[in-house]
């Protein structure tokens, strides 16, 4: 793969590579620096990249490697995620901004489930993933993803709904 | 879309049996204005993967890794070095003078040497008579304890 190729393959992939790594990562300006750090490294192995049957997925699949590894580095350090991204959701009574509570409220949610959930909702409902390609990238059964995904969007559901009842968040 | 329609979709889409195209209706359905109050908290889902999924990455990427950097100032080593052996060659070669005046040192020198040795050639040789005076005497002494 030359540098070209290269620019116009690989390169547009950055956003993806930068949501996921967010996604995962939480703190912006880290997923900034993996995004660099993971395009330093494709680009070191550009020419093997076209071995690859999929470079979307593969780039996919190192992010995800990377972002979890930066997680378990940082904790052993025992150092807490320190991150100021998402706004204080305070609670209105009207309905516009309480649909913006709401979009806000969904971030956290996601954000709890667990790393595996985080990523599949990731890759399925912003990204658009197919099942297969998402289970190549966490090299699982298609079948495992559906589970793993359907569990995540009920509980992000459950919640929902909770928070809107009581009125707390 | 009905809404109907809607809720059987919302029930597959939970189960994570829908397909992308499904999923995508289901997005547009629920980007617009009215929605029914019991699926406001899809709206609010919904409105999230799609503000999500405009996110994008600004800040520049280089592609220059600092390894490369390193070999450069390698290079640089290499080439600093080579220019300093160089320049003291140029510098340690004596000048045409300097050279003439060597070499009159070593003409004066072979010739101060050259003088030494024939006199202590002389000088060997002067010695060497006087051993065999030495010899021819002492035969004569020793000859009768033989």
């Amino acid at each position: 793969m030359n540098q070209a190729e290269f620019l116009n393959t690989v390169l547009p992939l950055k956003d993806k590579v930068f949501r996921l790594a967010k996604r995962l990562l939480i703190s912006i300006d880290e997923a900034e620096d993996a995004t660099q750090e993971l395009f330093l490294k494709l680009w070191k192995n550009k020419k093997k990249l076209t071995k690859y049957r999929s470079v979307e997925a593969f780039a996919m699949t190192m992010t995800k490697n990377y972002c979890l590894d930066q997680l378990k580095a940082k904790r052993s350090n025992n150092l807490t995620l320190v991150h100021s991204n998402y706004k204080d959701t305070t609670i209105s009574l009207e309905r516009s901004i309480e649909l913006k509570d709401c979009v806000n409220r969904v971030h956290s949610l996601i954000e709890n489930l667990p790393e595996k959930q985080k990523i599949i909702i990731q890759l399925r409902d912003i990204e658009n993933f197919e099942f297969e390609e998402i289970g190549k990238i966490l090299d699982l059964q298609p079948t495992a993803v559906r589970v793993s995904l359907s569990r995540a969007r009920k509980t992000i559901r459950e919640q929902l709904i909770k928070q809107q009842n009581y009125g707390i968040s | 879309m009905e809404l109907a329609n809607i809720e059987k979709l919302i029930e597959k889409y939970e189960n994570a049996e829908t397909s992308l195209q499904e999923e995508q209706m289901l997005k547009e359905y629920f980007l617009q204005k009215d929605i029914p109050d019991h699926l406001f908290e899809y709206k609010a889902l919904f409105h999230y993967f799609n503000d999500s999924s405009t996110e994008h990455f600004t800040k520049p990427i280089t592609l220059k890794s600092k390894k490369a950097y390193w070999k450069w100032m390698s290079v640089a080593a290499v080439a600093l070095l080579l220019i300093g052996i160089y320049s003291i060659n140029i510098f340690d070669k004596p000048s045409d003078t300097e050279r003439q005046e060597a070499e009159f040192a070593l003409l004066e020198t072979k010739k101060a040497f050259q003088l030494i040795s024939q006199n202590l050639n002389k000088g060997e040789n002067v010695a060497f008579a006087g051993l065999q005076e030495f010899e021819k005497a002492q035969n004569k002494i020793f000859k009768t304890n033989k």
